[in-house]
């Protein structure tokens, strides 16, 4: 570790020779083979009511599209899959899928090797964005018009689910490019290849789908024009603000709040010029503090040390992102809470000072110890914080800041549904937004074509398919003429 | 350790390992290769009349059925009896049976339905020194088109004539390989035995067609565009080998009919299984094609250390103890009363116990119970089928126990220690004996 009185901050570009860069940040998990995917198909059971399944918050029949690659079918196993989660190409990537579905599967219990099925549900969507057209048509439009607030994973699932059912709908995205939290947000090796872009890309050759870029709500379009300009609205807006430590001098150079950080990295076209200190102090206990950790430590920093305030069970971040962390060279050091940021005299952090914590009588509490660390950068990720002050304005009801909502995603104003991180009770996971805004695409659907219409799965959209070729080979070959 | 030597019709081999005639044992350079792996015995690949030998074809000649992992699990090929000219084999036959005096070496043999011609071929083969002859009666492909191979082993009366001529022509040993591809088996091992063959050896190859090759429509393999059936081996042959061996072992014409067993066997414990019933040694092919000549390493091992562990000190002290064991089904005792037990530390809660159930047998698993995800048997629904412990994919989870006292709870009738079978059954109206 450097001095503490240094006041030269050790903060560079560049640590790595340029042609490191783009073998340390490939592809976390290779796809697998063709026959990779064969052999791991076969080992799946084809379970019962199958666990997997059940763990899937998007419900994705998990056996039936692994039984679809076993039999060398990866377009029927994609469609499976989609007809689901139409991210479900980025949920195979950045999916916590050993807390999920792996966790579930009757493999982990039996020998602890699940089947797996993340990277086969991958094999199967990489396949088919590769080869094939895109898998679902639009009804006939309905001539109604949807207004979709952020492009992130609940507000494109919404927006494409709506599309398929007839609607038109316009997206209102504050960032330049759509994508949210896949595009800004999610460590760089999770999702190399533009993945994100070409995903958006995937998802709007539905048809029917208009994004405006640089649109937020509350600065360029307002929640009541859209209210009143469209006849239905979904709230998919994230959660745009990031925790404060509630210390002096957090604002000043090299505390960092890591979701910028890390957003500023995945625009980079040159990751050598994303500046990275030396020694590097991470604060938080999340896959935001794992990521940001474990890409400061890819671009060459020295030390990179996560301080949590609690202890490695309590952590948000999956035993797995954990161990990635750990495997990348990251130090996690549990049980300590920042009391202090060390500041030299040009008013940079140069350090920062930590009380060690126990839980006693079952409240956290420090115990009067601590530790200084030096640090070049302070990366601030504990958790991120709803746009409290434009939702309380729209008068819109909420639950400890974030949106409230029912189990159709309906707001507390009749005609807006809200879905993702920004609704109460959230999971904070893309999968959970994705299902979120498939939920209120469908509840929307209904109430705007006034009638009750069950989710469609796999065998009733196999079923619809088969009437409908059944249907149109009955019909004559030239038209109908029809009096009038 | 145990002692594999095999002593068949006289023929003296180190192991009952034998490879069968096929490609591996086509040429010197392959059977002392295979005889310096450490196999027991070869049957030399089929040779036909003297004159211009059979052409194969020049394409594929293999077909296969795989498993996920590309593990072969069926085997086929149109592969003819040797394209090597006759002298060639018979010198190289001569040298390597001089080179390997303690191993087996029988030569397979093909040639048209007539006397002149097995006459004639015989003193050639004697002439080699081998040990004895096999009948090729069995090739379903090809040959049999020329009236020989399988056109010979489908035609009971042709076997026996045949056999009648080599006994006569020949003082070798006469071993007839048969065809699976008949109805009843014991057909043509009783012809020949009635033409007084020295032994039987099954099965030879299942008409197949392996799979269809749906971008052109065509049979695979595939020779420019058109498929023709051809023989099928390899793993997934064996049980349809077992019972032709059985059936032919248990018979009353050819109980004791000395039998060479052949039928995708692959390890040590396929060998056992078919010298259990009655086999005197085993016959080899697919398992080398597919990993070479090394394995029988493992077979003998294998062989050696269950034996060790059973007691068994020679080949004969197991052979053919699984012969009394296998009868006809109304002969079963219809009293023995079995329900399956899944063992709840052992099951992973896969379901998959239940859907066989429920969907395709007897609703006799529970898949809740108390809200809980939970299989479970239910005693009073099931027939005791089997069909759980075959699905389950954990070794011992399930088990079928039997039932020796009390009442079957699924027909509430008393569990009766005695054996009866359908020949006494009440239900059954050609009952021997009248039921009380």
């Amino acid at each position: 570790m450097g001095s503490i009185d240094s006041a030269i901050r050790d903060v560079r570009t560049g640590r790595l020779p340029a042609e490191d860069y783009a073998d340390v940040f490939s592809d976390l998990h290779p796809p697998l083979t063709r026959h990779e995917a064969f052999v791991e198909s076969d080992r799946c059971y084809f379970c019962y009511d199958a666990p997997c399944m059940n763990a899937c918050p998007t419900g994705i029949d998990i056996p039936l599209f692994i039984r679809e690659i076993n039999a060398d079918n990866p377009t029927g196993s994609a469609k499976t899959i989609l007809s689901e989660n139409i991210l479900g190409g980025m949920c195979a990537r950045v999916c916590p899928t050993e807390t999920l579905c792996e966790q579930a599967c009757v493999r982990e219990i039996a020998e602890g090797k699940p089947v797996k099925i993340g990277l086969l549900q991958r094999y199967a969507t990489d396949h088919l964005m590769a080869n094939g057209k895109h898998p679902f048509q639009r009804a006939e439009p309905s001539g109604k018009s949807v207004a979709v607030v952020g492009a992130g994973p609940a507000g494109l699932s919404a927006a494409h689910r709506l599309a398929m059912r007839g609607h038109d709908v316009t997206i209102f995205e504050a960032r330049p490019k759509a994508g949210g939290l896949n595009e800004y947000g999610i460590a760089a090796y999770k999702t190399p290849d533009d993945f994100a872009q070409k995903e958006l890309d995937f998802i709007l050759e539905i048809g029917g789908i208009t994004i405006q870029n640089d649109k937020a709500l509350g600065r360029d379009v307002s929640l009541d024009a859209l209210h009143a300009g469209f006849d239905a609205v979904f709230l998919g807006i994230g959660l745009p603000s990031v925790n404060e430590l509630g210390l002096e001098g957090e604002d000043a150079a090299g505390c960092i709040d890591a979701v910028d950080y890390i957003s500023v990295l995945r625009q980079s076209d040159d990751l050598s010029e994303i500046a990275v200190g030396r020694d590097v102090v991470v604060i938080g206990g999340g896959m935001t503090a794992i990521d940001v950790a474990v890409q400061t430590k890819l671009l060459g920093a020295e030390n990179v040390i996560i301080a949590y305030r609690r202890g490695p069970e309590h952590m948000n971040a999956s035993a797995f992102e954990q161990e990635l962390a750990l495997k990348n060279g990251v130090i996690i050091r549990h049980w300590l809470q920042p009391r202090e940021l060390t500041r030299n005299e040009h008013g940079e952090v140069c350090g920062i000072t930590l009380d060690y914590t126990a839980i006693t009588d079952g409240r956290l509490s420090v115990t009067g110890e601590s530790i200084t660390l030096a640090s070049d950068q302070i990366f601030k990720a504990i958790g991120q914080a709803p746009a409290a002050t434009l939702l309380a304005e729209a008068g819109i009801a909420l639950s400890r800041g974030r949106i409230s909502v029912d189990e159709e995603g309906r707001t507390s104003i009749p005609g807006i549904w809200a879905g993702g991180d920004c609704v109460a009770d959230g999971e904070d996971l893309t999968v959970a937004a994705v299902q979120d805004g498939k939920i209120a695409a469908e509840s929307i659907h209904r109430a705007l074509m006034q009638k009750p219409e069950k989710v469609a799965g796999f065998v009733e959209a196999v079923m619809a398919d088969n009437a409908r070729a059944t249907d149109s080979a009955h019909k004559p070959s030239h038209p109908r003429h029809v009096a009038g | 350790m145990a002692d594999l030597s095999t002593n068949f019709l006289g023929i003296k081999s180190p192991n009952p390992f034998w490879l069968a005639s096929a490609p591996p044992t086509d040429k010197a350079y392959n059977v002392e290769r295979a005889f310096k792996a450490g196999w027991g015995g070869v049957v030399w690949k089929t040779l036909g009349e003297e004159g211009p030998p059979v052409v194969n074809v020049n394409g594929p000649r293999y077909g296969a059925i795989h498993g996920p992992d590309r593990r072969l699990l069926g085997f086929n090929n149109i592969e003819l009896i040797t394209d090597r000219p006759l002298e060639v084999n018979l010198r190289e036959m001569t040298e390597v049976k001089k080179t390997w005096p303690d191993r087996a070496l029988i030569a397979s043999i093909m040639v048209p339905c007539e006397e002149q011609a097995w006459k004639a071929i015989l003193p050639l083969v004697e002439a080699t020194g081998a040990d004895g002859i096999e009948l090729n009666f069995g090739c379903p492909h090809g040959m049999s088109e020329r009236g020989m191979g399988s056109a010979v082993g489908q035609v009971p009366e042709y076997i026996e004539m045949v056999v009648r001529w080599c006994k006569q022509y020949t003082r070798m040993p006469v071993i007839t390989k048969l065809t699976p591809n008949i109805a009843d088996i014991r057909k043509p091992a009783r012809a020949a035995n009635a033409g007084g063959t020295d032994a039987v050896s099954l099965i030879n190859t299942i008409n197949s067609i392996v799979s269809v090759d749906l971008d052109n429509f065509a049979p695979v393999p595939s020779i420019d565009g058109r498929g023709s059936h051809g023989g099928y081996c390899g793993p997934a042959v064996k049980p349809i080998a077992l019972n032709m061996v059985a059936e032919i072992a248990r018979d009353g014409e050819t109980r004791g009919l000395p039998i060479s067993g052949i039928g995708g066997i692959t390890t040590w414990r396929d060998a056992a299984e078919y010298i259990a019933l009655g086999c005197g040694n085993v016959q080899v092919c697919t398992a080398a094609m597919t990993y070479g000549f090394k394995i029988v390493q493992e077979m003998i091992s294998g062989l050696s250390d269950w034996m060790d562990s059973r007691g068994f000190k020679t080949i004969e002290d197991f052979r053919g103890l699984a012969v009394p064991n296998v009868s006809d089904w109304q002969y079963l005792n219809l009293n023995y009363i079995t329900k399956a037990r899944i063992d709840q530390d052992l099951c992973i809660k896969c379901g998959r116990c239940y859907i066989a159930c429920e969907d395709t047998s007897h609703q006799a698993i529970t898949s809740m119970v108390d809200g809980a995800r939970h299989f479970e048997v239910i005693d009073e629904e099931c027939v005791g089928c089997n069909l759980c412990v075959n699905v389950c994919p954990v070794d011992n989870c399930i088990s079928m126990v039997p039932m020796t006292a009390g009442v079957d709870p699924r027909t509430k009738q008393p569990i009766k220690p005695d054996y009866a079978n359908w020949t006494t059954h009440p239900n059954n109206p050609m009952a021997k004996v009248a039921a009380e």
